[in-house]
């Protein structure tokens, strides 16, 4: 039924609408550039319902299809050809990915066309009064295409180039208003930060490729399946060493940590948010930067073998998890709450992978690109009324945004854990696998990773209570209580005109409805603990991890009543704290938001510092060890050492050059007697040269 | 009278000539001083060719006879006639060179230079 040219077509249909909005669009149409958008929306959904197809065709007949390799370069004896992989993980992120870009960009048909305005009457001078849609929409495709290109590669090279695509599309979309500093600072970071990790992942591949001679000879090395195939046998017969694997794995993991903004590498993360909101939701919640999960589940295989890098990544998850969600505690900004929860719920996949629950992980990447998506929508929808991201300037919109709110809300419900919407079921997976692990590794007698394991286990269920905290008081302060002014207060807001409150256009609900739809049954209906309208147990996590992981969890009522009563008291503590309740006045003194943040005030900054993180890195490593240190001495080295060497050589040049200059005077005499006198030596030479 | 003696006149008459291209101001006398070295290159060749040792021819009849090469003769002939072509044209050059630059001294013309 799905020939090979539909598979690229999901890829190539984004491609084509890039290349319409950049070339023709955006050059001859510009005044008319809503039209970017239509193409756009329409190949992308081409797109959507192609891989639904794909979808139907790889699960259903749990079929791995790969396409014929083109081959693209051949150096030496070496061939590198590109080719389309689709297994059921591929399938599963390209609908999340097809299916939120399509959300994505029917939103910021509203959303960014009230932008493209306000920038024509204030800020932007190189396209002063020139509408951004058809630049938008060509970086969207672009990014589209990239991300749709990475999870397809059947290649590691393949994937490399799109991986760093797909940094490029969102270092674009970041600085999308490059005339705001921040925004052009903020996406130089990104791009920076995340560099940083894609170096670890280029020597990871390299360090693999040097193994290549150990491949059978038929094969091609870089190809993923016979990476994931063939390197658990080369360590089992001992050809490749354990230390290489776990140094390889480890260099892929460093790549995804850049991506997925995995503690150390987070700090790119919440300045993303410079960005126009509905990028923030495509890229910065659902797609691009759950690549980092995706590369680790793609290399499972690998990473599987090595204890170590299996530790360390759920470590780093676990440790990202917490430290990111206390970050949120305190953001007043409505964006970057939801971008710390996004690098939370990250560490909540990677610690699932660390922990070998590979359809734990993917299934959380699932359910939370759609609600995630949804909450950065909603943020966007909130910001499209009020002029602010800052929530202490909102308040009291429930009554006037009645569809943003419910949507939001679900969406909130949702990331906290609540059953029976659908981040409830997948983060109950990734709880139960952890516990799980950890329970096995104590029965295995391996005591040191069973404690670690417990310690991860502990601190993702204190991130349960902080998730469902700071997400309910973000939606309190934005909704509940009284209006506080918009963006007419806000000094820092990017105002364009007075407030008015209303509620959003249909282009932008309708998109926030489905998700939001989509965030209440699909959790429950793709994963059920139980056989349910013919739907298999566990479908989802027993498909991704047929024949990879042979791991089998049953649901736990136990831990999920556990968890579930953990993400309302979070909730019930925001409430407390931030819904003003008659009844109780008198107790909300003592835990009033400002009294609370007096007591802990040490605390309260360093959250709200970000750990001093930025200045860690920007005084501490960049200004005192890079520019003072190694910029220093490269510097002098520079003008000292190598500016010699050149200079030198120009020196003796010139004063080689010097008496030689003097003979060419151009007298034809002087010419003639220099002949004869080298006739006259060659003639010596012929005589009496032997 | 033997080969050595031509050879150095010869090789005076050269030698006079490469002096007086190599040192006169005057184009003319350059030129001159040119006619000089062809004619030590003619008197060489003349005196070479006479000189060299005969060879035999074989007739048709079968009787030997002495033949004397006559190469450097020929050359010479050839050269004097080139010679006097390239003095017409050397005078014309000359004539040219005055018209632009005023002047017939080689010092004079120095354009090489740039």
């Amino acid at each position: 039924m799905i020939t090979e040219q539909l598979i690229w077509m999901i890829f190539i249909l984004p491609l084509i609408s890039f290349l319409i909005c950049s070339l023709i669009i955006r050059q001859l149409f510009n005044n008319r550039s809503i039209f970017a958008g239509y193409v756009a929306i329409l190949l992308i959904g081409l797109s959507f319902l192609i891989s639904v197809l794909a979808f139907y065709e790889v699960i259903i007949n749990h079929k791995q299809i790969t396409t014929a390799p083109i081959e693209w370069l051949t150096i030496g004896q070496f061939t590198l050809s590109i080719g389309l992989l689709l297994d059921p993980l591929t399938i599963v992120m390209l609908t999340v990915v097809t299916g939120v870009s399509l959300m994505v960009q029917v939103y910021s048909l509203g959303y960014m066309k009230s932008s493209g305005q306000d920038s024509n009457n204030s800020e932007d001078p190189v396209e002063l009064g020139q509408p951004v849609l058809a630049r938008y929409f060509s970086y969207m495709s672009l990014f589209t295409a990239s991300m749709l290109g990475l999870i397809l590669a059947s290649n590691i090279i393949q994937l490399f180039i799109f991986w760093e695509l797909v940094g490029l599309c969102s270092y674009l979309l970041i600085g999308f208003w490059f005339h705001k500093p921040s925004a052009a600072n903020a996406a130089k970071k990104a791009f920076l930060v995340t560099r940083l990790g894609d170096f670890g992942f280029l020597l990871g591949i390299m360090y693999l490729f040097s193994h290549q001679h150990l491949f059978p000879s038929d094969s091609n090395p870089l190809d993923i399946i016979t990476i994931n195939t063939y390197v658990p046998l080369l360590v089992n017969t001992g050809l490749i060493s354990l230390t290489a694997i776990t140094l390889i794995s480890l260099g892929i993991f460093f790549g995804a940590m850049g991506k997925s903004g995995q503690f150390p590498l987070h700090t790119w993360l919440p300045d993303a948010m410079e960005g126009p909101t509905p990028v923030s939701a495509l890229i910065h919640a659902a797609t691009m930067v759950a690549a980092g999960v995706f590369l680790v589940a793609r290399f499972f295989p690998i990473f599987e073998i090595s204890e170590f890098t299996m530790t360390t990544v759920s470590l780093i998850g676990a440790i990202t998890a917490i430290f990111a969600a206390t970050m949120g505690l305190v953001s007043n900004d409505i964006k970057r709450v939801l971008a710390y929860s996004t690098v939370s719920q990250l560490g909540y996949m990677m610690l699932a992978l660390g922990s070998g629950a590979y359809g734990a992980a993917i299934f959380h990447l699932f359910t939370h690109a759609f609600f995630k998506a949804l909450l950065f929508l909603g943020s966007g929808s909130v910001n499209h009324s009020t002029g602010t991201f800052d929530m202490r300037f909102m308040g009291g919109l429930r009554k006037v945004m009645p569809i943003t709110y419910v949507t939001f809300l679900i969406g909130g419900l949702s990331l906290a854990g609540i059953p029976p919407f659908s981040g409830f079921w997948s983060k109950d997976e990734i709880l139960l696998n952890v516990f799980n692990h950890s329970a096995n590794l104590n029965s295995d007698g391996q005591i040191w990773l069973s404690l670690i394991s417990s310690i991860t286990f502990a601190l993702a269920l204190v991130a349960v209570f902080m998730t469902a905290f700071y997400m309910f008081r973000a939606l309190f302060m934005t909704f509940e209580g009284k209006f506080n002014g918009g963006s007419d207060q806000d000094p820092n807001a990017h105002a364009h005109g007075p407030v008015h409150l209303a509620e959003s256009p249909k282009v932008m609900t309708i998109p926030m409805i489905i998700l939001a739809s989509v965030s209440i049954l699909i959790g429950f209906f793709i994963n059920p603990p139980f056989k349910i309208f013919g739907i298999d147990k566990h479908w989802l996590v027993e498909t991704l991890q047929h024949g990879i992981v042979s791991l089998h969890t049953d649901f736990n009522i136990t831990l999920a009543v556990i968890s579930s009563i953990i993400a309302i008291s979070g909730i019930a503590l925001a409430a407390l704290m931030y819904l003003k309740i008659p009844l109780i006045n008198t107790q909300t003194t003592l835990i009033s938001p400002n009294f609370v943040s007096k007591i802990f005030k040490p605390i309260n900054t360093l959250f709200s510092r970000k750990y001093y993180f930025d200045e860690l890195y920007e005084d501490l490593i960049v200004s005192s060890i890079f520019y003072k240190k190694i910029a220093k001495f490269l510097s002098w080295f520079d003008q000292n050492v190598v500016d010699f060497l050149i200079n030198s050589i120009g020196w003796s040049t010139r004063n080689i050059g010097a008496p030689i200059k003097q003979m060419h005077n151009g007298q034809i005499q002087m010419y003639a007697t220099i002949t004869s006198l080298g006739i006259l030596v060659i003639t010596f030479f012929i005589v009496f040269g032997t | 009278m033997t080969l050595e003696r031509f050879l150095i006149i010869g090789a005076i008459l050269f030698s006079i000539g490469l002096y007086g291209v190599l040192s006169k101001k005057h184009s003319i006398a350059v030129l001159m001083s040119l006619e000089l070295m062809f004619n030590g290159i003619n008197v060489t060749a003349v005196a070479l060719s006479r000189y060299t040792v005969p060879y035999l021819l074989t007739t048709h009849s079968g009787e030997k006879v002495v033949q004397y090469l006559l190469t450097g003769q020929i050359f010479t002939i050839f050269i004097i006639t080139v010679a006097a072509a390239e003095v017409a044209l050397g005078l014309a050059i000359i004539i040219a060179i005055y018209r632009t630059h005023q002047s017939v001294l080689l010092t004079d013309s120095n354009q090489l230079k740039n």
